[in-house]
């Protein structure tokens, strides 16, 4: 299979790189790139890992191929927090305790960004729906409700 | 395996039909990666469609709305103008899968990927909607039902595309509904779907109607019959009862892990009746 070479943007940076055309966007980050934050739990779109921003939209990396990011937007985990500075979210999830193992974390973090750029303020029952592409065999989920909406706050008071 | 990113549709049609081995079109991906991974599929082409020019719209055109094939569904839900047009379009579009899925998945995808549950089909065949055809011998548009034929396979002939799902402009007093069963909340596979869609006159009397059912046979099932029963009343409980019997007796349903004949022939009836309810009041009627 010949490769396909890709310039795309990666969390504000411009990247280049060659991948197999049935590549996923997931694997490109993770085995070519090496950012390993967005992760593969299911593979098929159902768990919400590999959550990232593509072009301003939330989508799971392992339904995107790599050829497709050409020209186009990533942002993934690695781009939210600043420098040594965690993003509310990130700060959030930790005072709330909302996580166990992490494997989910990096993905409701992309999720909840998303969440809260399209809804500054949203309910209880918007969270849930809004983070049911994300599963987490942890936590039993409330104290990321709590963690996104305590964030929320912080935010709107930012 | 090669994979290209076309400019026009001639040449997605062209590369489409010129190719030797299995060729797979590529918009939202939803369906065709994860085939991919399971290895149910190995194309030798993908023709990824979202650089052609006006497949990424939504355009409102005197005769109606044309919703472009890459067109994703969270996009159809963020369309004010379409959102009131076709309100039962739209929410079948949007229980496709999860946040992150309605940020690929589209419609003509959902049409074409073929499965008897799909979402957005039962409304859209409801709504009478019709599919652009774009191959080797020019541009065709037919009605979206005649698309699936059975599980897993479509009409469309090698190199045919759907560039675009086209709705009608509204005629006043008009709504349409859809609904389906599932066991969870959200982010499932339809058990049992209806799609309703109706047009009242001046005194709130059912003028036209268009009834679909999904996951109840081996494609969509438009229930003309039951479009009978519902024209020329106001839905009075006696109409919405025989609309009930009607859907029910219509389904041709499997017996699996989700649901039984039984089971699934009981809750067509009463999802016809609650999108038929829906589809009235949005059409004003009272």
């Amino acid at each position: 299979m010949a490769g396909v070479a890709v310039t795309t943007t990666i969390n504000g940076d411009a990247i280049e790189y060659l991948c197999q055309p049935d590549e996923t966007l997931l694997d490109v980050l993770r085995d070519r790139l090496g950012l390993t934050g967005a992760k593969e739990g299911c593979g098929t779109g159902d768990c919400g890992a590999c959550s990232i921003i593509l072009d301003d939209r939330l989508v799971c990396s392992c339904l995107v191929l790599g050829a497709e990011a050409e020209g186009r937007r990533v942002e993934t985990i690695e781009g939210m927090a600043q420098g040594d500075t965690l993003h509310p979210l990130q700060q959030k999830f930790l005072e709330h305790a909302a996580l166990q193992c992490g494997i989910c974390t990096p993905g409701f973090l992309v999720a909840a960004k998303d969440l809260l750029a399209k809804n500054p303020d949203p309910t209880e029952e918007e969270i849930r729906f809004g983070l049911a592409g994300n599963l987490c065999r942890c936590t039993g989920y409330d104290k990321i409700v709590r963690a996104v909406q305590d964030a929320a706050s912080v935010m709107k008071g930012a | 395996m090669r994979y290209i990113r076309p400019l026009s549709i001639e040449d997605a049609v062209g590369q489409l039909a010129g190719s030797a081995g299995t060729a797979a079109i590529l918009a939202g991906g939803s369906d065709l990666l994860v085939r991919m991974k399971g290895g149910f599929v190995e194309p030798d082409l993908i023709v990824d469609i979202k650089a052609i020019d006006g497949l990424s719209e939504i355009r409102e055109t005197a005769e109606g709305f044309s919703i472009g094939a890459a067109v994703p569904c969270a996009v159809l839900g963020e369309n004010v103008a379409l959102k009131k047009a076709w309100p039962g379009v739209v929410e079948a579009a949007k229980l496709i899968g999860s946040k992150q899925v309605q940020g690929r998945c589209t419609i003509t995808g959902n049409l074409c990927n073929a499965s008897p549950a799909a979402d957005s089909v039962p409304a859209l065949v409801a709504a009478g909607a019709r599919a652009s055809v774009v191959g080797p011998a020019g541009r065709r548009t037919i009605p979206v039902q005649s698309v699936p034929t059975a599980p897993g396979k479509t009409s469309l002939a090698k190199g045919e595309i759907i560039e675009a799902i086209l709705l009608d402009k509204r005629a006043p007093r008009s709504g349409d509904a859809y609904l389906r069963f599932i066991p969870r909340t959200e982010m499932d596979i339809a058990v049992v779907s209806a799609g309703v869609n109706l047009t009242l006159d001046e005194h709130g009397v059912v003028k036209s109607a268009r009834v679909a059912l999904g996951a109840v046979a081996a494609t969509v099932l438009l229930v003309e019959e039951a479009a009978e029963v519902l024209i020329g009343s106001k839905l009075d409980e006696a109409t919405l009862e025989r609309l009930a019997k009607v859907c029910s007796g219509a389904c041709r349903p499997i017996d699996d892990k989700r649901g039984t004949i039984e089971f699934r022939r009981k809750v067509a009836g009463v999802l016809a009746k609650r999108a038929a309810t829906t589809a009235y009041a949005r059409a004003g009627g009272k």
